[in-house]
């Protein structure tokens, strides 16, 4: 079967994590910000998957599935915070919610 | 007699009921328990001191022991109970002028919220001051001491919302802390010298010294400091005064019958150390002496009802000390019992007066009280008559009249002490009268409508009759000479040898000692007979008198001044300079660091990545 290199693949994680990252720092929206975190997510688990791929193992696709109930309880609990944030604030914007500071 | 333990451990199931299930508890039955085992403890001491005094001769002394308290090395104290004659005479005052001071309570303290709190400490008091006097060595005594000590603490500041009654009650705490020293070194100092600490027997290893020797006075000095601090003798007597912040019945108990007393107590308990060293027993007798005619003119001058009787107090236990310093240490007892009786008596008194008149402790504002409240009036009176020592039908008068006998008879005595007391009867004779005049004659300023209920006039009838007949126990040569008193004394303390006078010179010393009585009621009556319209204005002369002879300024301005100074003298040091350092630097860091913290949440992520990119470039370089 014909496979992709292993650096093509770890190439694509690295982007796809570097897009994730860059949008949450940029955007201010905070829906946005956690669809960036899950892009995050899922860029370390495709660098998983390739890898466990390079050597013939399951663990990649183990470590696959943690990340993906990892990431749906972490949208339950974000969407929910989001929720009460707009209530509160009338607003989605992360930096009005800013009065949290020392 | 088996039952000698119960005596102490009754108040102190009372204490431990009320302090677990005090708030719970209604306050009527608190009430009951407060006082139920306080009398079951007086019944009890009264039974056993029949069966006591009976067998007198053939039992001199009992103990009761639960065995080894600890062992450490050598020395293992034993947790027991020792009854003589002295341990009797004290039990059976506590228990039962302490159960008539709780009955009075019930009634005077029924309004208050707090009367199971005050049941708890009435009773903790109670049993620590049996503890301290039924002790069998002085490691159990200490305990009792500090029992008391406590005790007297937690009940001047009873009212702790008022800070100055918090003061009051720091201020006594702190300077019999003083005395409490002494008592500890005395205590190390008899065990090194003697490898025991039961008293009868250090007595009987002490009964083998040389008189005069350096460890014999040292002891009889620390014993002596131990004993100034809790009787509130010169120089440690400031406190008293301000002890009057407590509850009336507190100072009934307390600070006039029993706690104060325990200085004089353990003189006597003690006395063939103090016989061995006669220089310490001369300056006993002159610090007492001294405290009487500095305490009784003070008293002299007070417009507060219970600072006159506190000074008053003071300067009879100057009186008992005198008696101690000349080795009469029966007259010394003697009049202890008979000022315990008199003196509950004068409390519970201004106690009944002051709820009479809406709390207000200034004579001044009393005046024309005896046809308003009579039931408090006649025995007061009663009090005061015994205080004054009026002849032949008050106690008062048969013990001063023995103190005096023995000063001037003794072999330690002198005719120095006997014209200072002579004096101290006089000046007593007025502020007692003063007091009476002021408050019961002339015109009323205060309109009265709580007059005391029968309970108070009760208690005080009870301890009026017994301020007259306390005295007939024991009576000079010439006046039927009865020795019941000195009789139930004779196997636990031996006066010192008494010059051979002739008996009918007791009947000089009466007369001049009645003479000067009567010349100052007379001063008395002739002053403030007809009551006194406003308070006197102040010369310098009495405001010397006023503030106790100024002790309290001095102490703060030789004493407690120098030493804050010193304090914040050795306060700047080089080596704290460091530690201050260390505060800085944190606070430094802190006010840095913490504008990191600026609430938006990509700022945090952006530190994040940072910081993680760092570690992963520390884990792979």
């Amino acid at each position: 079967m014909l496979t992709a290199p292993l650096e093509y693949g770890l190439f694509l994680a690295a982007m796809l994590f570097t897009m994730g990252f860059l949008g949450l720092l940029v955007r201010r929206n905070l829906i946005f910000m956690l669809i960036c975190v899950e892009v995050m997510l899922n860029a370390a688990g495709l660098a998983f998957i390739v890898a466990g791929a390079r050597w013939g193992q399951p663990d990649g696709q183990i470590m696959m599935i943690f990340i993906l109930t990892m990431a749906a309880a972490e949208v339950a609990v974000g969407l929910a915070l989001i929720l009460s944030i707009y209530r509160r604030t009338k607003t989605l914007d992360a930096d009005v919610v800013s009065q949290m500071h020392g | 007699m088996n039952l000698l333990w119960l005596i102490p451990v009754l108040p102190l199931t009372a204490f431990l009921i009320l302090a677990l299930f005090g708030r719970r508890l209604p306050k009527a039955l608190s009430t009951v328990v407060g006082c139920a085992f306080m009398g079951a403890s007086g019944i009890l001491a009264i039974i056993i001191a029949l069966q006591f005094l009976l067998n007198l001769e053939t039992t001199p002394s009992y103990t009761w022991s639960s065995g080894t308290w600890f062992t450490v090395g050598d020395f293992s104290p034993e947790f027991a109970f020792h009854l003589d004659g002295l341990s009797m005479l004290m039990t059976l005052v506590i228990t039962l002028i302490g159960f008539l001071i709780f009955l009075f309570s019930t009634a005077y303290m029924a309004t208050d919220e707090d009367i199971s709190r005050f049941f708890a400490y009435m009773n903790l008091f109670a049993f620590s001051m049996l503890t301290l006097v039924l002790a069998d060595n002085f490691l159990l005594l200490l305990l009792g001491w500090e029992g008391v000590g406590l005790c007297s603490y937690l009940l001047i500041g009873f009212w702790y919302t008022n800070p100055e009654n918090g003061y009051a009650a720091r201020k006594a705490f702190i300077t019999t802390r003083i005395g409490a020293v002494g008592l500890i070194l005395a205590t190390v100092l008899v065990f090194r010298a003697t490898g025991t600490l039961n008293i009868e027997e250090v007595l009987l290893i002490a009964g083998n010294w040389v008189s005069g020797n350096a460890i014999v006075t040292a002891i009889a000095v620390l014993l002596l400091l131990a004993a100034l601090g809790k009787s509130a003798q010169l120089p440690l007597q400031v406190w008293l005064p301000d002890a009057m912040a407590g509850p009336t019945p507190t100072s009934a108990l307390i600070h006039a019958a029993t706690m104060v007393t325990a200085g004089v107590y353990l003189i006597a308990r003690t006395h063939v150390i103090f016989e061995l060293a006669p220089m310490v027993m001369t300056a006993v007798a002159i610090i007492g002496t001294a405290t009487m005619l500095i305490a009784g003119s003070s008293a002299l001058i007070q417009r507060d009802i219970k600072r006159v009787l506190a000074y008053s107090t003071i300067s009879q236990i100057g009186y008992m000390f005198m008696a101690l310093g000349v080795g009469a240490w029966t007259a010394a007892m003697f009049h202890f019992y008979t000022h315990a009786v008199f003196k509950a008596l004068l409390f519970l008194g201004a106690g009944a007066i002051i709820t009479a008149v809406h709390h207000k402790q200034d004579m001044f504002e009393m005046g024309g009280l005896r046809k308003v409240i009579p039931g408090v009036f006649y025995p007061f009176l009663l009090g005061c008559l015994s205080l004054a020592a009026v002849p032949f039908i008050t106690s008062g008068f048969y013990s001063k009249d023995l103190i005096l006998w023995k000063a001037y008879t003794s072999t330690e005595g002198n005719i120095l002490f006997v014209v200072a007391g002579l004096v101290g009867a006089f000046i007593t004779a007025i502020y007692t009268f003063r007091m009476v005049f002021i408050t019961f004659n002339g015109k009323q300023h205060t309109e009265v409508d709580h007059k005391p209920g029968p309970i108070m006039v009760g208690v005080l009838a009870i301890l009026g009759i017994g301020s007259v007949l306390a005295g007939f126990v024991e009576t000079p040569h010439v006046l039927g000479s009865i020795h019941l008193f000195s009789d139930m004394l004779q196997y636990s303390v031996q006066d010192v040898t008494m010059n051979k006078v002739d008996y009918s010179q007791e009947w000089v010393l009466m007369g001049i000692s009645t003479l000067l009585v009567v010349a100052g009621t007379g001063y008395a009556w002739m002053k403030y007979g007809k009551g006194a319209e406003a308070a006197p204005t102040m010369s310098p002369l009495n405001r010397f008198l006023y503030n106790g002879w100024d002790f309290d300024s001095a102490y703060q301005h030789f004493i407690l001044n120098p030493y804050a100074s010193f304090c914040r003298a050795i306060g700047i040091d080089i080596i704290d300079l460091l530690y201050k350092l260390v505060g800085l630097i944190a606070r430094f860091f802190n006010l840095v660091l913490s504008r990191a913290q600026d609430g938006f949440v990509r700022h945090y992520a952006l530190g994040i990545a940072f910081g993680t990119i760092l570690v992963i470039y520390l884990f792979i370089s």
